[in-house]
């Protein structure tokens, strides 16, 4: 909003809209400043920090769960989530082995991984619009569904006859520590973030998660625009799928287990609202990084994998009541 | 001068510093999740380990829950630790290769212990025992548990596809030659489930009076046998033994239904762990068919061609230390 413009009459909230976008720009600001005193933190905190090989390491611990993120953002911005999305990429590797177990060649496997995933999503996309029902009553219900047919084809089995070039999206790297994973995340992100941020199709987001009707009296499809959000949802799933699965090397119907958690978890301390309508992509992309430092921090001071819950649960709740208390304070 | 001085300050540091560095060997120990006593129990071994052999640290570590993932992450952040030796029970055996692999190609020795990792992603596995170990412990109970090693035992298996106890009921089978007075009269089938096994036991005592042993080299079937002979009013006349966990089993041995039972002590598990990756990493010993690797007051490890070894025979419990194991496992 760079256009001169005439000073807002005082009957419009404009310091409302103004506030809003300032906190927006103080919170990424704020994300950004825990991400760089966990990155000192570490680095003075253990003398192993500090070389590109461990930092790259390090990216593949959350690069997959980061990729779903994005696309979870978009469904919390409209007013839905997905909680679903683990048990779709367990669906996605269970199918991907199971077109490699008879042969199939690699763009084969890759193009099941991805289908599944966008069908998982619609179907998911289907139950909430058609019947009107709440999504995180329905993808609690598929979480299950989707996992529980993993069980029945695999049940204590496992799938590993990929073919070797299979690794290429999971153990790669596009030049030098740059994995293909953190790569494929980098672009991704800025694919999201245009959509979000420069489409009708982003505008349109936020206007249904702000206010359904009265995005619907603005000639907005809702129905439409929340059954896409499930597919490209579903397909991230199909995509960190075949990522996960290429670093694994192997498929057990276990696989991804529990990532909802921690996807959601990225999303809201990337200060998307859990209620709808706000919540920016760069927000999402920082989140993921710092929620990588602290777990990997705290991993090469051996720190126990309970007392790492316990730091994630306590910094998710401090950076979310960092702005209430400092407006307290500041009053 | 200057740089004189600064290289000679240098090279004194570096002296100071490095038989610090260079002698400790550093063993991250991977358990399948933290929180889990008998993998609390194997770290103690490892400590015990590590005093007796003076220059060694053990990093003990692991995920929160028994995944694949979790280890994978613990065993990125040992990597990045620059660690002398990995040494991993493996919550799954295929899906840690990959990240395994890149810790050897970065200089550092993998072993796998209880749990295996695929072959391609270790060099040493450890296993707890073998199938000709415990055929042979099996076959020893049971006539230990006879009066005067002469009678009829039942064996309360799993299911009749179940692999492990299949092939220790068949060692059990070929160790028996040195037990003459020992007598298999039937194999019982419990499925792994409680109440299937109680059921087969009650109405093998029922139509069986001269069955005065049963051996379930099975955790679920050695309670519910134990349990039906109790329920049965069989105490004393009828004794169970096999392969059982000791906090499940505590009650048992004081009741008098079992004597004693086996399975493998979790404490000689790490100190023989730690005993091995000590030797690998100050190349005491190699990876190689047919090698042989210390493992300090336990024995000696014996490799096979895929380079696997059992560490011994199960350890056995009965009334004088299943009480101090039962807090364990």
């Amino acid at each position: 909003m760079t256009e001169e413009r005439a000073d807002p009459p005082a009957d419009l909230p404009f310091r409302d809209r103004g506030r809003l976008a300032g906190a927006l720009l103080r919170w990424e600001t704020l994300l950004l400043f825990v991400g760089v005193a966990l990155f000192i933190f570490n680095a003075l905190a253990t003398p192993y920090f500090l070389n590109p090989w461990t930092l790259s390491d390090a990216t593949f611990n959350f690069t997959e769960k980061a990729i779903i993120a994005l696309a979870v953002a978009l469904l919390v911005i409209s007013g839905e989530i997905d909680l679903s999305v683990a048990s779709i990429v367990a669906l996605a590797s269970i199918a991907m082995g199971a077109v490699a177990e008879i042969g199939g060649p690699l763009p084969v496997i890759v193009a099941t991984g991805l289908a599944v995933g966008v069908l998982a999503g619609a179907v998911n996309g289907v139950i909430v619009t058609a019947f009107a029902l709440p999504s995180i009553v329905v993808t609690i219900g598929t979480l299950s569904l989707y996992r529980g047919i993993g069980y029945i084809v695999l049940g204590d089995g496992v799938f590993k006859n990929y073919p070797p070039e299979f690794a290429i999206f999971g153990q790669s790297y596009v030049w030098w520590v740059i994995s293909f994973e953190l790569a494929s995340f980098l672009v991704l992100a800025v694919l999201f973030a245009i959509l979000l941020h420069k489409t009708p199709f982003g505008r349109s987001i936020y206007a249904i998660g702000n206010n359904t009707l009265a995005a619907r009296f603005a000639g907005i499809r809702v129905e439409r625009v929340k059954f896409l959000l499930f597919c490209l949802s579903g397909l991230m799933a199909g995509v960190a799928s075949v990522m996960l699965t290429s670093r694994l090397g192997s498929t057990r119907p276990t696989i991804a287990f529990g990532w909802e958690l921690e996807i959601v978890t990225m999303v809201v301390l990337g200060g998307v609202s859990i209620l709808g309508g706000s919540g920016s992509i760069p927000g999402v992309v920082i989140a993921a990084f710092v929620m990588g430092l602290i777990t990997f921090g705290l991993g090469l001071l051996n720190v126990p994998g309970v007392v790492m819950s316990v730091a994630i649960g306590s910094v998710l709740i401090f950076v979310i009541a960092l702005p209430r208390i400092l407006a307290m304070v500041r009053r | 001068m200057n740089i004189k001085h600064i290289i000679a300050g240098l090279s004194v540091g570096l002296a100071l510093a490095a038989p610090v560095a260079a002698e400790d060997v550093r063993v991250g120990l991977v358990a399948k999740a933290l929180g889990i006593g008998f993998f609390d129990a194997a770290h103690s071994g490892a400590l015990e380990a590590a005093e007796e052999v003076g220059d060694m640290e053990i990093i003990y570590t692991g995920p929160t829950s028994t995944t694949a993932e979790g280890q994978i992450e613990v065993i990125n952040s040992l990597i990045a630790q620059n660690v002398d030796v990995i040494a991993v029970s493996a919550n799954d055996t295929d899906a840690l290769v990959p990240t395994l692999r890149r810790a050897m190609q970065r200089g550092i020795e993998v072993i796998s212990w209880d749990s295996a990792v695929a072959q391609e992603g270790r060099s040493v596995h450890l296993d707890p025992s073998s199938p000709e170990l415990i055929g042979g412990l099996l076959a020893r109970l049971a006539h230990d548990a006879l009066p005067d090693g002469q009678g009829k035992v039942a064996i309360m298996s799993a299911t009749p596809t179940s692999t492990n106890q299949n092939v220790w009921i068949e060692e059990m089978r070929n160790a028996l030659p040195q037990y003459p007075g020992v007598e298999i009269a039937t194999v019982l089938y419990g499925d792994d489930l409680a109440d299937k096994s109680y059921r087969e036991t009650v109405s093998l005592l029922q139509s069986d009076p001269e069955v005065r042993v049963i051996v379930a080299p099975t955790s679920v079937g050695i309670v519910a046998a134990a349990q039906a002979v109790t329920d049965e009013g069989k105490i004393g006349e009828v004794i169970i033994t096999g392969l059982g966990l000791p906090s499940e089993m505590a009650g048992h041995i004081h009741s008098g239904a079992a004597k004693n039972f086996a399975v493998w002590n979790p404490i000689d598990l790490g100190y023989s762990t730690a005993m091995i990756a000590y030797n690998l990493a100050k190349e005491n010993a190699e990876a190689a068919p047919g090698s042989e690797i210390s493992m300090g007051r336990v024995g000696t490890l014996s490799l096979d061609d895929t380079l696997s070894g059992a560490m011994a025979e199960p350890f056995i419990y009965d009334e004088t230390n299943v009480d101090e194991f039962a807090e364990i496992f």
